[in-house]
């Protein structure tokens, strides 16, 4: 018998619920108000209160209020049809609903259950599999979506019978497996998987070994992230953070890219329905929405489902890792979920920890990048999750617990810069303060030295000295004067600003400065650090500059040009005159 | 707000505060509405039969045996095509005199829209302040507010752009306006002759701030009565939004909630982001664009209240007094307009974007010029030449007594840079400066 309850008190979203038999933490709940279903979670028991987070506003609701528990945690819909789908952070599927306005209690199903996929067996009869062993494989826009053994499976299966090749609807019988026991088991294109819990099936979680090409200068050479690696991208508002991200999520070398656009504007989301699907990948010349899921839940939709957002959006993601495919999640920001869980915390009246702060936070943001990582699957193929997530922190300062969390969880660091934003030097990554870990990793180093150059990264790291030097030369002259330091001061320094504006700097909305292969960032890195090799004479500081403003003008507008096209071959002859 | 048939009445109070009281009552409803001795109040919280009531008016004079009456119904307002012309208080009665309104009763504070059914914002709302549409472009459906020390004109340049911007209505939601202010504004419309197309909820500094709390979503009620069902664009101004938080930070004091950064609600983001996330696009044409005033303490951006407020809005505009050239302007390095490029050049000239963006670099330049010249070093030639540019610049185009059209303030930009610079100085595209560089 399932266990029921009434409301017994209500503060904003967070409800007291007396019970009459058993409930889990984490379970689901349905309150009724007046004909309407308002889901919610249990997030704290106390004797027989139950302390229950509702996902929708909870105007109206009254004391007495009859409560029905589920019985189960939240769970996310797996199977066919999740990729170009549009959810809220529950899953529920946005594109569905009626009218202008979100509606309470209105829940949409996450996949289309009337839509018939291509289906084609891998097992056959008498294969031995255990759970996420691939049985079938239906295509997804371009991607081959593999139909596995459902995750919560335990121990080995026979396959019995499984569908020949044709077309069907995800609720159809594909397989019918046998357990040690001689029991029967029917599996279908779908399954289900609470989203708070991780999908371990593979083999083992190895260090990465490649990195993934974003296109974004600054991060590619600079400060690049592996695949399956995991960043975060703090900043003050107004430093762009998100079309940062957007570059990225448009641009990053992934088969599957999971939005989460979690405690954030509308009208960021609106920005993502309306380009992505004119947008085409660069890498397989399809349409990009092919190849994304959004989940949504905006600033003004309910607190306690941003929590849930990220939670489904990994969960998607660990799902096509098991299929082998290589999946980047972009969560903005997480530090709206800390708030989220921030708001629960204080109506329950925890102590807090601080900025008034949960005080497992750090935990709980360490546990969830965790949750990224590349692995090895059961049949030896590889599959990966990217993750980077974004922080907001309060007033542009690095020393609050979300930054300080995230910054002990993730290994690539993007900082953001008030003063770089302030002079428009976009992207405002600063050069400088962040850093990417896997620079460091020696499998990382071999890999660059093979597809890049060898000694690629000894390389990139002799510009982050020029850039690093500059700043400080800058320094000296500030406090000195133009003419008070050496003429070695100013070419310094303007070296700094030649590799700043010519290579760093990058226009998110030029078609062709927007994207940078790799190809074309190392020529444009060898023709810079070329220049930056030279010694030059130079009678005043005044001649330095406007000679280093003609060639940063030069290299400015060979980005903008088609590479080894026309227009760029004329300006890269116009540097090869100045130079002489 | 009438008083209904089966009000049920309570006249024993458990507990007061200055902004709550607490009663035992049974059978009422999160957010309801009640009256505590004719004060006006709303349900916050229920613990058992337990249950707090925030006083809009304040508790001043309550007795313990107070007259407690449930209403049944969560905040209404009465909307209607009369609401234009109108002055009304946070409870939405009329202020101005006026007769009551007739119409449809509805819930303030209502649902969001769906994200998926918004359209993406591409229409410019004109100003004819360069600092905003040349630098800061403002789309419809755009919520932005002005970062502004509480000595600067603020409330001058809302109620300019508001009768500027070419809008269908426009909603004023005032939060503790001066009753200096509140004629300010009711003198500018009426003599713009404008008053049919404006609505206004106006709480002034006389009475009591935990009222304030309404007023946004009145003014938003009325907004989406206008936006939705008669598809007009509408421009709300809300003044003075950090008022309104103070006032948040007040009822959750009382009700001794543990407060997060700077005494604010740990919930403070969400309070916020449920009025601005009004601000949208609709899919038959009607559009909610909010410019809001945030108050500053002495500049301090880092402040809860600002802080917040930056990550929820999509920009922010900073007025600053220049003392190159003795005129407010806006200020073009802390200024932003997120949603500028959806009209910038495609709405636009093709140069918009590269010489709004040269304009601000040369500016910078300026100032790196003036510290220098401060500090006493020697100015090169073209340090010289960015000061010049700096006071014409500030002069010409980001003073905001400027009105003219986006065309005409790109000629200007190209005349003052062709003044002071080469082309190359300027960095723009070669294939703009070859169309647009003036030669003499």
């Amino acid at each position: 018998m399932k266990t029921t309850g009434k409301v017994t008190g209500i503060v904003s979203n967070l409800v007291t619920v007396t019970v009459d038999g058993p409930v889990a933490e984490n379970e689901l709940c349905y309150i009724d108000l007046s004909g309407t279903r308002l889901l919610a979670e249990v997030i704290k028991v106390n004797g027989d209160r139950a302390s229950v987070q509702v996902f929708e506003s909870t105007r109206g609701l009254r004391n007495g209020d009859k409560v029905e528990f589920l019985g189960r945690m939240l769970e996310v819909t797996l199977g066919p049809g999740l990729l170009s789908s549009i959810y809220d952070g529950l899953q529920n599927d946005l594109t569905t609903m009626e009218g202008v306005f979100l509606k309470r209690g209105e829940y949409t199903e996450a996949l289309d259950h009337e839509k018939l996929w291509s289906f084609t067996p891998i097992a056959k009869a008498g294969d031995k599999v255990i759970a996420a062993d691939w049985l079938g494989e239906v295509k997804e826009g371009w991607l081959p979506h593999k139909i596995m053994v459902p995750f919560s499976f335990r121990g080995e299966y026979t396959v019995k019978e499984i569908a020949p090749a044709g077309e069907y609807n995800i609720d159809k019988v594909i397989a019918v497996l046998t357990d040690g026991a001689g029991e029967d088991v029917e599996v279908t294109m779908t399954q289900k998987w609470p989203v708070k819990v991780a999908i371990k099936n593979y083999r083992e979680k190895p260090r990465p070994r490649k990195i993934m090409e974003t296109g974004v200068r600054v991060i590619d050479t600079f400060d690049p992230i592996a695949e399956g690696g995991t960043g975060f991208i703090p900043g003050p508002f107004g430093c762009g953070k998100t079309v940062l991200q957007h570059a990225i999520a448009k641009q990053g070398e992934a088969d599957v890219i999971v939005m989460a656009a979690c405690g954030e504007r509308a009208n960021e989301v609106v920005e993502i329905f309306t380009e992505f699907p004119e947008l085409i990948d660069a890498h397989t010349g399809r349409h990009l929405m092919e190849r994304t899921t959004i989940i949504c839940n905006t600033s003004n939709m309910p607190v306690a489902a941003r929590e849930a957002s990220v939670y489904t959006a990994m969960t998607i993601c660990e799902y096509y890792r098991a299929m082998g495919l290589r999946c980047l999640l972009l969560a903005d920001s997480t530090s709206r979920w800390a708030q989220a869980l921030r708001e629960m915390s204080n109506r329950m009246e925890e102590l807090p920890g601080a900025d008034a702060f949960p005080v497992d936070l750090s935990a709980i943001i360490a546990t969830f990048y965790s949750r990224a990582g590349m692995v090895v699957l059961n049949n030896g193929q590889t599959g990966a999750i990217t993750f980077i997530g974004t922080v907001s922190p309060a007033g542009g300062n690095l020393k609050e617990p979300v930054t300080e969390s995230t910054k002990k969880a993730a290994r690539c660091f993007y900082a953001l810069e008030q003063n770089r934003a302030d002079q428009k030097r976009y992207p405002a990554v600063s050069p400088i303060d962040s850093y990417s870990k896997y620079l460091e990793y020696p499998e990382i180093i071999e890999y660059l030295n093979e597809k890049i150059e060898k000694g690629w990264v000894d390389k990139v790291l002799k510009a982050k000295n020029i850039v690093r030097r500059g700043k400080e030369m800058a320094d000296q002259i500030n406090i000195l004067g133009d003419d008070g330091v050496p003429m070695s001061y100013h070419e310094a320094f303007w070296k700094s600003e030649l590799i700043d504006f010519a290579f760093l700097q990058q226009d998110a909305f030029d078609d062709v400065d927007a994207l940078c292969p790799m190809e074309r960032q190392k020529f444009m890195l060898d023709l810079i650090l070329d220049i930056c090799d030279r010694s030059f004479e130079f009678e005043d500081f005044e001649q330095c500059r406007n000679y280093f403003k003609q060639l940063i003008n030069v290299l400015r507008q060979m980005n903008y040009s088609e590479f080894d096209g026309e227009q760029f071959k004329d300006y890269q002859q116009q540097l090869s005159k100045l130079l002489s | 707000m009438a008083a209904k048939a089966f009000q049920r009445t309570y006249t024993h109070l458990q507990a007061i505060t200055k902004a709550t009281v607490s009663l035992n009552a049974r059978g009422v409803a999160n957010d309801e509405l009640a009256t505590v001795n004719g004060k006006l109040a709303q349900i916050v919280k229920t613990k058992g039969d337990l249950v707090t009531l925030q006083v809009f008016s304040g508790t001043e004079g309550i007795p313990t045996d107070a007259e407690v009456s449930f209403l049944g119904a969560p905040p209404t307002l009465v909307v209607g095509d009369q609401l234009a012309g109108r002055f009304f208080n946070a409870y939405g009665k009329p202020i101005d005199g006026g007769p009551e309104i007739e119409g449809e009763e509805r819930e303030v504070g209502g649902p969001s829209v769906n994200p998926y059914k918004r359209r993406q914002p591409s229409e410019i709302i004109p100003t004819g302040i360069a600092g905003i549409d040349l630098n800061n472009t403002i789309v419809s459906g755009q919520k932005i507010p002005f970062f502004a020390d509480p000595d600067q004109p603020y409330n001058q340049v809302m109620a300019d752009v508001a009768l500027r911007a070419d809008v269908d209505k426009i909603i004023l939601g005032g939060m503790g306006l001066s009753n200096d202010d509140y004629l300010f504004f009711r003198h500018a419309f009426e003599s713009a002759g404008a008053l049919d197309k404006i609505v206004s909820f106006v709480n002034t500094t006389e009475e009591p701030p935990v009222e304030r709390l309404l007023i946004p979503d009145m003014a938003l009620a009325a907004a989406e009565y206008f936006a939705v069902d008669k598809n007009q664009k509408v421009l709300v101004l809300l003044t003075d939004m950090t008022l309104y938080a103070d006032a948040l930070s007040i009822v959750s004091n009382r009700m001794d909630q543990i407060p997060s950064k700077d005494s604010m609600p740990g919930s403070l983001y969400s309070d916020l982001a449920k009025i601005y996330e009004k601000a949208v696009q609709l899919p038959d044409g009607g559009s909610i664009t909010i410019i809001a005033v945030t108050t500053l303490n002495d500049g301090d951006i880092t402040h809860a209240i600002p802080d917040n407020t930056g990550y929820i809005t999509e920009g922010q505009l900073f007025l600053r007094a220049d003392s190159d050239s003795g005129k407010v302007i806006v200020d073009p390095f802390r200024s932003l307009s997120r949603l500028k490029q959806l009209v910038q050049g495609k709405k636009t000239r093709e140069d918009h974007s590269q010489v709004m963006n040269a304009g601000v670099r040369l500016y910078a330049d300026a100032q790196n010029a003036k510290s220098k010249l401060e500090n006493g070093f020697d100015l090169s030639d073209y340090d010289l030449r960015c000061l010049d540019y700096a006071k014409e610049y500030a002069t010409r185009l980001l003073s905001i007594d400027v009105n003219i059209t986006i065309t005409e303030m790109l000629d200007t930009a190209w005349d003052i840079f062709s003044k002071y610079f080469t082309p190359t100085e300027t960095g723009i595209k070669q294939a703009l400066i070859d169309k647009y560089w003036k030669k003499d």
